[in-house]
């Protein structure tokens, strides 16, 4: 903080530990629904996500096999072997042969249980276990093993949300659905509100500046306005609900800040460039398609990426002009929420669903991050 | 065949939207060039001058349009819906549909819900931005930092909400807790290390937010007893208002305080954090703040930087310590960044919707604004009461709005 003074702050440390508390605490929650959508239902509904980063203690129980079938007589005692773990091996790091002790024996040990039975269980779970005629009989020992379980995912729910799973469970559809709502509702707009910016930029004539305040008053009026107004026109005119609506709809409601960013934008263009260009003889239609849009190329590709994430995580605009009583035109973040209404306890559901509607947008921020910054602060800082 | 495929029908959507806007602005312009307004015979100069006066009106026709019918159409149209009956046919009632809306419990909840909202939110979402872009502004790896507290942006309101609500979640005492709000609240037992952290900690935040404000209302009207010196009039009301409003949350603070010490606090007893009524509405700003911080932080960190040099500077020479640095130096000058940012995130706040609407859909008292006029309008289908509440947030929008117009006016001079 006082580098200018050329000496380091007392204060440095404290600084770096406050910014990595505050990063962890706006990961955590994120990090949280990540991690649960690659658990099984089981795994999220015993314990927290926070454990399953780590290897966890855990208590099985296993059994001999069957004495009265696989018992071996060696003099007038005796003995059954076997290996506990059918499968892939634990890591044994206690044992024990009684639920009031799980953990009274080492791997290796011996387990004396009186009268001359013993049972000893190998670090790779083979155990021996003796006794005379009537202690082997019946059903097989229980052995308790505490073993260290390392982190365990899998893509299971990633298979059901996407390809398998029911109707309801299934979001390839409502994914495709919110595809075909975002990109011509992203390009669209960015069209017709270029050439609007090009004549409130660099076209006179009377009432621009009446134009351009209007475009800032109506930056600010909130589309719950336009809700009944629009559906009820949108009925009367014959396109009803569906993609039509939902396209007209995202493509004005984004208009005044296409228009804001972007006129702001080429108004700073250098002014020499464009009347050099028409003393050359180039007309208005020439100079925008040839020089205002590549040297646009910044605040059109902010615009996008707002109108982008903006369309992609709308519930409302969608509920209102796009989802008609059939469903079949759900879109994710609808049907997250119907989700949350239907499978509330789901979590590997819910937090899968919730994922895969994440990230799209999510690797849009990271690819393209530096012109949603510039966006941002074109459009909000006056 | 179109309808059965979106995908392909988007893709066909992109080709013939953008192909018709081109070819209108391409076509429109050839028209008024060749046919209406030739640059040739006689009056090839004064054909010039008039197609210039048009093409403008030809590049923005399209924009306007949409502009004007589905922007500026529908703010007059629910007006007049908020004063007639659909019941009725569209009979005018005049103002029966504001009169039925406050005669219910739910709006007036809804109304105070949003207040808190517009006070909570973007004051602590301002504040976090401040402070993270005030921490990270000098050291190494700041912008790793800020990409990840930025990052929320990208998260949809809903998603959000599926995240907050794992957050929440709530299990029986006797099984393990999954959400971590309840897996941390299990471990209080009323001990010492409760009362620290639950009793003294907050006792402490509070106090600071009561010094806080009191600093704020202070420099608020600091000039007002020093005597007017070219001060504008319409000042006054806002720094009145602005005192009032601090004065008030000093005595709910200091209430807060008290109730911190005489709360008696179900220990050991999972809680079921949305249903708790007053306090749920915190746990739903919880996620609308920790969205908008990276918003704030972004552009109050670009501020930051444009302070001159200079001044922080000579406030060293000066022997001025860290704190005083930034709360005397670099707060005031950008100040007006600070109301930008608090007033965007205010109009994101009287929009809320989506939070709402997953999370608890208003139950629980937790209705606001926007969510209960989307329940008037396709739940109950009371079209004048929708509409008369959507006029209720245009109105609180309004200020906003003219103070954006007036300060646009302005700069454009």
């Amino acid at each position: 903080m006082n580098r200018v003074a050329g000496k380091k702050s007392s204060l440095t440390w404290a600084v770096h530990i406050s910014v990595a508390v505050l990063v962890a605490l706006w990961l955590f929650p994120t990090v949280g629904l990540f991690v649960s959508s690659f658990r099984t239902a089981d795994q999220i509904s015993n314990s927290g996500w926070w454990a399953s980063l780590f290897a966890a203690e855990q208590t099985e129980v296993y059994r001999t096999s069957d004495p009265d079938d696989t018992r071996q007589a060696d003099g007038d005692m005796y003995s059954v072997s076997g290996n506990i773990f059918g499968g892939a091996p634990l890591d044994i790091g206690a044992w024990g042969v009684s639920s009031r002790n799980v953990s009274a024996f080492q791997p290796g040990e011996t387990a004396d249980m009186g009268d001359g039975e013993s049972l000893t269980l190998a670090p790779d779970g083979s155990y021996v276990w003796k006794g005379n005629d009537k202690q082997l009989s019946g059903r097989g020992q229980r052995i308790f093993v505490v073993a260290l379980v390392p982190p365990e995912f899998n893509l299971d729910n990633y298979r059901t949300i996407l390809f398998s799973g029911t109707g309801q469970d299934n979001m390839a559809k409502a994914f495709f659905n919110t595809l075909t709502v975002t990109i011509p509702a992203t390009i669209i707009p960015i069209v017709v509100a270029a050439f609007a910016a090009y004549a409130l930029a660099w076209m006179d004539f009377p009432g621009r500046a009446l134009l351009i305040a209007a475009v800032v008053g109506l930056l600010v009026v909130p589309l719950q306005l336009a809700l009944i107004p629009l559906l009820k026109l949108h009925l009367a005119i014959g396109i009803g609900k569906g993609y039509m609506g939902v396209w007209l709809a995202h493509t004005a409601f984004g208009m005044p800040l296409a228009i804001y960013l972007l006129r702001n934008y080429m108004v700073g263009l250098p002014r020499d460039i464009i009347e050099n260009a028409k003393v050359d003889g180039a007309t208005d239609f020439q100079i925008f398609t040839k020089i205002i849009i590549p040297l646009s190329f910044p605040a059109l590709a902010s615009f996008a990426i707002f109108q982008f994430l903006w369309t992609w995580n709308d519930l409302l605009v969608a509920k209102v002009f796009l989802i008609d009583s059939s469903g079949s035109t759900t879109v994710m973040t609808n049907q997250i929420v119907e989700l949350l209404g239907t499978r509330g306890g789901n979590w590997e559901i819910l937090a899968t669903a919730a994922f895969v509607s994440i990230a799209v947008p999510l690797a849009v921020f990271f690819a393209m991050q530096r012109y949603l910054v510039r966006g941002l602060l074109a459009g909000s800082v006056k | 065949m179109l309808t059965d495929n979106p995908a392909l029908l988007g893709l066909v959507t992109i080709v013939v939207g953008v192909g018709v806007c081109l070819g209108y602005f391409f076509l429109s312009n050839l028209v008024l060039d060749t046919v209406i307004f030739p640059a040739r015979g006689p009056n090839a100069g004064r054909n010039i001058n008039r197609a210039n006066m048009v093409r403008p009106w030809l590049f923005l026709f399209p924009a306007v349009f949409f502009l004007a019918l589905y922007l500026a159409y529908p703010v007059f149209e629910t007006l007049r819906l908020s004063l007639t009956d659909r019941d009725l046919g569209g009979a005018f009632v005049g103002l029966e549909n504001y009169r039925k809306m406050v005669d219910e419990a739910k709006f007036w909840e809804a109304v105070r819900n949003n207040m808190l909202w517009l006070i909570v939110v973007p004051g602590a979402s301002t504040a976090f931005g401040l402070l993270v872009a005030q921490l990270t502004d000098r050291i190494g790896w700041g912008n790793l930092a800020k990409s990840l507290i930025f990052m929320p942006m990208a998260i949809s309101f809903v998603g959000a909400s599926v995240i907050f609500k794992l957050i929440y979640d709530a299990r029986p005492a006797d099984l393990s807790q999954i959400g971590v709000l309840n897996a941390v609240w299990m471990k209080f037992d009323g001990g010492p290390g409760s009362v620290f952290t639950l009793q003294i900690v907050p006792t402490l935040l509070l106090a600071g937010f009561v010094a806080l404000l009191g600093y704020i209302i202070w420099t608020f009207i600091r000039d007002l007893t020093a005597g007017g010196r070219n001060r504008s009039v319409l000042l006054l009301p806002l720094q009145l208002a602005v005192a009032a409003g601090g004065l008030w949350l000093i005595w709910l603070a200091l209430g807060s305080i008290v109730n911190v010490w005489i709360a008696d606090l179900p220990f050991g007893e999972p809680q079921t954090w949305l249903t708790l009524p007053f306090w749920n509405n915190f746990f739903l700003m919880v996620v609308l703040i920790w969205i908008q911080t990276g918003f704030a932080m972004v552009i109050l960190s670009a501020a930051l930087r444009g302070i001159p040099e200079e001044t922080i500077e000579a406030a060293i020479v000066d022997g001025a310590n860290p704190f005083q640095i930034f709360f005397k130096i670099k707060v005031p000058q950008i100040m007006g960044t600070i109301v930008v940012v608090w007033t965007t995130i205010t109009l994101v706040v009287l929009k809320i919707f989506d939070i709402v609407f997953a999370m608890t859909n208003g139950q629980w008292e937790t209705q606001v604004l926007a969510n209960y006029m989307y329940d008037k309008l396709f739940v109950t289908r009371d079209w004048g009461v929708g509409s008369a509440s959507a006029i209720v947030i245009m109105l609180l929008v309004t200020p906003i709005l003219v103070w954006n117009v007036y300060n646009a006016r302005k700069e454009m001079r």
